[in-house]
């Protein structure tokens, strides 16, 4: 009975401590200070629309066929990033954006560029085995 | 304890049947991407990339969960000794979750999406699974009645059941624009939930196991042992915790990244049981060697030691700067839900549906043909992304980095034994998959027809 108790005891605590530190990252999300524009903001659900994820990815996370598109707005000019969504390549297909949609996609990408960098050279790791950004 | 694995086709058993289907079409599905991989633009016209990982990736998550929800449903009766708390809310949940899934396959091969990584579906798909998770929520809790005494395997069910239902919750909070407008703020709850998720589906599953352990081996006393419970809070601690090590190179809170660092460390506590009880378990493997479901199980304990392995030191942030982004990544998860996942379904399967109707015994040189096809295919596939992964990683911290084609073409070779060695483990896999659900259907019209089927003629 005692033992039942002490499991239910530990249970109750982590169960509290986790739903406590839920609502905390919730209500103090990295970021705050921000404004996205509609344009961006439409860019994103043109991202999810063509499922882009499924080869790409934004810092590291997503599919493996093609590359990471984290800071592709501040490597390649527009034009260029344009190109490649309108003609694919022989594994990419030529995905039917409409113009706004294009544009509407350049501008997600260029708000995902400012947020940081994914290029894992620019990371510093330090002596405790943590990395700084 | 009754054991439930009779001939009669109960609602659990399709769980198990359905989510088998669901396996085939799903490695099938990932044949399909490993031949996209090496030859570049294959069935691109009708069937993109965008298309067949998703189809591979969901029709095995819900493999998983079907597999999880028939093992508990099933093993929660004959824990119990009772039937369960509502036959027709598991019914209700076993229909809504297979209409669920054929629309969320067919939505794929149309090109509609939601867009989020495994979860790639429209969002109004996900009500029904919510609605269909809180029945079984509701058989899981209802068929106990007491929560004094229970074993560690009835708490493992209760968590994952409903830590799953909150993680699925919460990797839906993108739709609120708060959630969703910075990708940063975006992107840290998404891998909150799915990191906790994956720790839910564990809960199903590594419950079951040890409950199956104890029925093959014929004493359940560790499911009440004091060691069993402070490996379950562990793993709780982790699945509550440690989810930050998917998010290390995205700025957000270092608060997220330092606890789960620490939280990670604390899974070499079960790392160092796996190598102190490694002799122990290994005399216990050769003793019930000759048991299919025993044999997938020990299977299973030796991909959690190398998913472990991988995934320890991949919650290093030091060196998941190496491996995050690479197919490293990748042969973790390949590792986990395959080898770790999927076997200890499989184990489930051949425990439950092995029954007095047809005997999977009869088919037990295939079985072993396969058991080893699988191993040993999965063992090479798993290397293969290790070795790409490695080379991806040189490459992505080499100062003078060529363009990105010319590293994946670098790479073929490996993704050529990638496919070749999943090619080999699909046949595994579809050879059991095959025996054990010809079974079933010779079962199925000897029991429910009446029919006297002599065994060539299915």
């Amino acid at each position: 009975m005692a033992f039942d108790k002490q499991r239910f005891i530990i249970a109750i605590s982590l169960l509290t401590a986790f739903l406590f530190y839920s609502f905390y990252i919730y209500s103090s999300l990295p970021v705050k200070d921000y404004h996205i524009s509609e344009q961006s903001n439409n860019g994103k659900m043109v991202w999810q629309k063509y499922n882009c994820i499924a080869c790409h990815q934004l810092y590291g996370l997503g599919g493996y066929l093609g590359p990471d598109l984290t800071n592709v707005y501040g490597l390649r000019d527009s034009t260029y990033i344009r190109s490649f969504m309108q003609n694919g390549t022989n594994i990419m297909p030529a995905f039917p954006l409409s113009e706004k949609e294009t544009t509407d996609l350049i501008s997600f990408f260029k708000t995902v560029n400012e947020t940081g960098s994914s290029d894992p050279r620019t990371f510093t790791i330090q002596p405790n085995g943590t990395i700084k950004q | 304890m009754e054991p439930l694995n009779n001939s009669r086709l109960s609602v659990s058993k399709f769980f198990i049947i359905f989510g088998m289907l669901l396996l085939g079409v799903g490695m099938i599905f990932g044949l399909i991407g490993a031949i996209q991989y090496i030859i570049p633009g294959y069935l691109k016209t009708y069937l993109s990339f965008e298309k067949v990982r998703p189809l591979h990736v969901s029709s095995v998550i819900f493999w998983i969960l079907f597999g999880a929800t028939g093992g508990v449903l099933t093993y929660l009766q004959e824990h119990t000794g009772r039937p369960l708390y509502s036959s027709l809310l598991a019914k209700t949940q076993l229909f809504i979750f297979a209409i669920t899934t054929l629309i969320v396959l067919v939505s794929y091969v149309a090109g509609s999406f939601g867009g989020r990584e495994y979860w790639e579906f429209n969002p109004v798909l996900a009500l029904p699974i919510v609605v269909g998770w809180i029945l079984f929520i509701i058989n899981v809790t209802r068929t106990a009645k007491s929560w004094k005494g229970q074993p560690v395997y009835w708490w493992m069910w209760l968590t994952g059941a409903v830590f799953f239902l909150f993680t699925f919750l919460e990797s839906y909070l993108w739709v609120f624009p708060y959630f969703r407008e910075n990708i940063i703020n975006d992107m840290t709850v998404q891998w909150k939930s799915y990191g906790s998720m994956v720790g839910a589906w564990n809960m199903l599953l590594y419950g079951s196991s040890i409950y199956l352990m104890g029925k093959i081996s014929g004493d359940q006393s560790y499911g009440h042992s004091k060691i069993a419970f402070l490996l379950y809070f562990t793993g709780l601690f982790n699945l509550m915790f440690n989810w930050g090590h998917h998010i290390y190179t995205l700025p957000t809170l270092h608060l997220i990244k330092n606890i789960s660092y620490a939280v990670s460390m604390t899974e070499l506590f079960i790392f160092g049981r796996i190598i102190f009880l490694w002799q122990k378990s290994l005399t216990t493997a050769m003793k019930h060697y000759h048991h299919m479901a025993y044999r997938f199980l020990v299977a299973s304990e030796v991909w959690v030691f190398l998913s472990l392995l991988l995934a320890i030191a991949m919650s290093i942030p030091a060196i998941n700067v190496y491996t995050h982004g690479t197919h490293i990544t990748v042969a973790h998860t390949m590792g986990a839900t395959i080898g770790i996942n999927s076997f200890l379904i499989l184990a489930f399967a051949f425990d439950i549906l092995n029954n007095s109707c047809v005997n999977f015994d009869c088919f037990k040189s295939q079985f072993n043909k396969a058991f080893w096809l699988s191993n040993i295919s999965l063992f090479i596939f798993w290397l293969s992304l290790i070795a790409a992964g490695i080379l991806k990683s040189s490459w992505m911290m080499r100062a003078d980095r060529t363009p990105f084609a010319a590293m994946v073409y670098s790479l073929q070779p490996y993704f050529e034994v990638f496919m070749i060695s999943g090619l080999f483990l699909l046949s595994g896999i579809l050879l059991i998959l095959y025996l054990m659900l010809k079974n079933q259907l010779r079962c199925y019209f000897r029991q429910v027809l009446g029919r006297n089927i002599s065994d060539s003629s299915i």
